[in-house]
């Protein structure tokens, strides 16, 4: 490795891919930063992968530029790029052996026999599956296959791996594990990340920054809790995490915080993005359910409780409001606490700076 | 047991029958001495057929052709079917289909309109520019048959490359692998079984190809085109023995295949799945493809070679002086009858031979290998009917 760090940043000037007259990434602009773990995180369809074989070099935007460690890719096939691109299916070699799948960057590098089984089993080393370099991927689990294709991938020594939903084929528990050995990974090879998945646990648990998509646009880029409690838009809130929502019109607006009259009443809470609104415009309230409080006095108003499901930990409560129903999440307080009873009528109330007033737009049910 | 189990044995019994019937019979008359094809009467047990195919020149220098001619259609078709399923493959849905049509295309045209074609274009071509050297049998032959034989081999690539994972290729580009080190690293190892089965595909077709051949092969002969007009001439058992050659040929490469196939299916499943012919390490070694094919092969040489040692000469000239006899005993007869008649009638008939003998065409002419009286197959009846005999009833 040279002495210098080297730069392992991806650029994405103006990017816009387009199938036929179909917009599949509408102009995104964003930078990706050497050694970081970023997602995409998105609904199924919103251009994910697109994105994804486009840095990867399976496709050319149709507009602007991709830099990788500062160079323009345009032009540069996919086995000339620093990246490694694990697939959504994994695409291992199932006519070679383990040790061959990890060993083809090598191969097709020309590197000696002897050299590539000796890399093959320190990678296999570090993946923790010493001893199964003569297997064939058809007799491996898929937890286990997993870890062979990112053992082929960082075999190419990329500035970039890009994962394509790697863990989705996965069981719930395996997930969760390949998460931390993911992140774990990442942190000792010291590359850039790029992973893409449509889980939002995955996205906000691994990631140091998140961008969330929606139809072929980056809605939003940041840090997993800034996305989950600053959202920019409609989408990012109701996508991201559960959340309640509320339209109303703007009564007025005093620096961060604004006013909304709705039909359950007039609430204060903070702006989102920085935006300005003017008295009478249209926009939506937003107030997670673990945030509203039973028996606050800011933002207070009264809900009769339609019916509550059982989840251990939590209790969600469901309140009718008006015509809102509300979902409101109770920590579990064991036999001490009570829970309230089925009609009940029940006083809720949020802090200004947990709700957030956002334009209105479309939402991730509506994807 | 009730009816429909006797209806269906009885039902299968015919069907296979229909199946297998002719090629036993054709089989068992190749070991008959009979100069016809035919098992009853049964005459001598001979293996004299075999060395009578082997020593007819036209069909072994027919044979020969055609193995050249096969070669190179293999070898031409073969890279040709797969570079149009390729093709295929990789283009937009839309101009698949038309490719698809024009590359199919050669398959439902009839061969003899591809036969004369080709003669026709390839002669203008040759003389157009001056290489009439292009202008001969094995090279119109080759070139012909690939128009047709290519699609065959298109088509087991398509079948097979449907199941190709494209991502593949990709998986391989992106780890560094150029789109040519993707090709023969990733996609060719996957297509090798079609491979395979497109060559050998591709050899029969050529091989066993009349239509076209018979016009592009112009004054030489192939296998096929030696062999027709053999048969116009007459068929005797030689063809018969041809028959057991390719049959055998045939079991003993579909029982090594048999054996490699379910040892990679043995292999490909777990341990349960397996016979426990696999547990054991000389029944496992038994039953390994190379091991049965050399059995096979060791049995079959074995039985060759016993049977070019077996001497059918003494039987065959028992059969032959029987004949005499029954034949000598005829003549007897008959003379007694005319003579019975002259007595009665006091009037003179020709020798009672050359009448006999002309209404048959030439009974008693004795062939050195089986001499028994016999009808010549260029006789009208039999030219009526394109060479095939019928059973004399010369006894
Ligand atoms: N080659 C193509 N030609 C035309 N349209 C395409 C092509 N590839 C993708 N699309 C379209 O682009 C959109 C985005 O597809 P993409 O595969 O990027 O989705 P994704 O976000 O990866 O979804 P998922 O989570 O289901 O994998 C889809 O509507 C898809 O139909
Ligand atoms: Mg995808």
């Amino acid at each position: 490795m040279p002495d210098t760090i080297p730069d392992r940043s991806v650029l994405l000037d103006h990017v816009t891919i387009r199938f036929g007259t179909y917009t599949a990434v509408d102009n995104a602009n964003l930078k990706i930063n050497s050694g970081e773990f970023f997602s995409f995180l998105g609904p199924s369809g919103c251009g994910k992968t697109t994105m994804l074989r486009c840095i990867s070099g399976f496709s050319e935007p149709t507009e602007g530029r991709v830099l990788i460690g500062g160079k323009d890719m345009a032009g540069v096939g996919p086995n000339k790029r620093p990246t490694a691109l694990i697939f959504q299916h994994l695409a291992l070699f199932p006519l070679m052996t383990v040790a061959e799948n990890i060993a083809f960057p090598l191969e097709v590098r020309g590197v000696s026999k002897k050299e590539r089984r000796k890399k093959a089993d320190e990678l296999l080393e570090m993946i923790a599956l010493p001893g199964i370099g003569d297997k064939k991927p058809g007799e491996l689990s898929g937890g286990q296959k997993q870890r062979v294709a990112i053992a082929r991938a960082l075999a190419v020594e990329p500035d970039i791996l890009l994962l394509d939903e790697p863990l989705s084929a996965l069981d719930l528990k395996l997930r969760q594990h390949m998460r931390t050995e993911l992140r774990a990974i990442q942190k000792q090879v010291g590359v850039t990340f790029i992973y893409i998945t449509h889980d939002q646990g995955e996205a906000l648990t691994m990631s140091d920054r998140v961008a969330v998509m929606s139809r072929g646009v980056i809605e939003q880029v940041g840090e997993p809790d800034r996305i989950y409690n600053r959202p920019r838009s409609a989408f990012v809130a109701s996508f991201v995490g559960e959340n309640n929502a509320l339209q109303g019109v703007i009564k007025g607006q005093s620096g961060e915080t604004a006013a909304l009259e709705t039909p359950m009443g007039t609430f204060e809470a903070r702006v989102g993005g920085g935006r300005k609104y003017k008295a009478g415009d249209e926009a939506l309230l937003f107030v997670r359910p673990e945030q509203l409080i039973p028996g606050a006095t800011e933002n207070a108003f009264q809900a009769t409780l339609a019916r509550q499901e059982f989840e251990g930990a939590t209790n969600h409560v469901f309140a009718k409001a008006g015509e809102n129903e509300l979902r409101i999440s109770m920590v579990n307080a064991g036999l001490a606490g009570s829970l309230p009873g089925q009609g009940e009528s029940l006083s809720l109330g949020f802090a200004p700076m947990n709700g957030t007033i956002l334009p209105v737009g479309h939402m991730a049910s509506e994807t | 047991m009730n009816r429909n189990t006797i209806f269906g044995g009885a039902y299968a019994l015919a069907f296979f029958s229909f199946l297998f019937g002719p090629l036993i019979i054709m089989a068992l008359t190749a070991f008959n001495s009979s100069r016809f094809p035919r098992v009853a009467p049964w005459e001598c047990f001979t293996t004299n057929w075999f060395g009578e195919l082997f020593g007819n020149a036209r069909l072994m220098e027919g044979l020969m052709n055609s193995v050249i001619i096969g070669l190179g259609v293999v070898a031409l078709a073969v890279p040709i079917g797969l570079a149009g399923a390729l093709a295929l493959s990789e283009l937009p849905s839309k101009l698949r289909s038309t490719l698809y049509t024009v590359l199919i295309l050669p398959i439902l045209i009839p061969g003899v309109v591809l036969g004369i074609s080709t003669i026709v274009l390839w002669g203008q071509i040759s003389r157009g520019i001056g290489a009439g050297f292009l202008y001969n049998g094995y090279f119109l032959t080759i070139v012909g048959q690939i128009t047709f034989v290519s699609a065959y081999a298109m088509l087991v690539f398509i079948a097979r490359l449907q199941r190709f994972d494209a991502t593949q290729t990709e998986a391989a580009l992106d780890l560094g692998a150029t789109p040519g080190q993707a090709f023969r690293k990733i996609l060719l190892p996957f297509m090798a079984p079609a491979i395979g089965s497109a060559a050998f595909i591709t050899l029969l077709a050529s091989f066993e190809n009349y239509n076209t051949t018979v016009f592009t092969v112009l004054s030489e002969s192939t296998f096929t085109t030696a062999l027709a007009s053999k048969v116009r001439h007459g068929t005797d058992p030689s063809l018969s023995a041809l028959a057991v050659i390719i049959i055998t040929l045939t079991l003993i490469g579909a029982l090594t295949n048999e054996a490699f196939q379910r040892r990679k299916e043995a292999e490909a499943g777990g341990r349960a799945s397996r016979s426990p012919l696999y547990a054991n390490p000389i029944t496992r070694a038994l039953t390994h493809p190379g091991v049965v094919f050399a059995i096979l092969v060791a049995v079959i040489g074995g039985i060759t070679y016993a049977g070019s040692q077996y001497d059918s000469s003494q039987c065959e000239a028992a059969i032959l002086q029987e004949k005499l006899d029954r034949q000598e005993a005829l003549r007897a007869e008959q003379r007694a009858r005319i003579e019975a008649q002259e007595a009665e009638q006091g009037v003179t008939v020709p020798k009672p031979d050359s009448a006999f003998g002309g209404a048959f065409g030439g009974v008693g002419t004795s062939a050195p290998a089986a001499p028994a009286p016999k009808v010549e197959n260029n006789s009208a009846f039999g030219g009526a009917f394109g060479g095939i005999a019928p059973p004399q009833t010369e006894e």
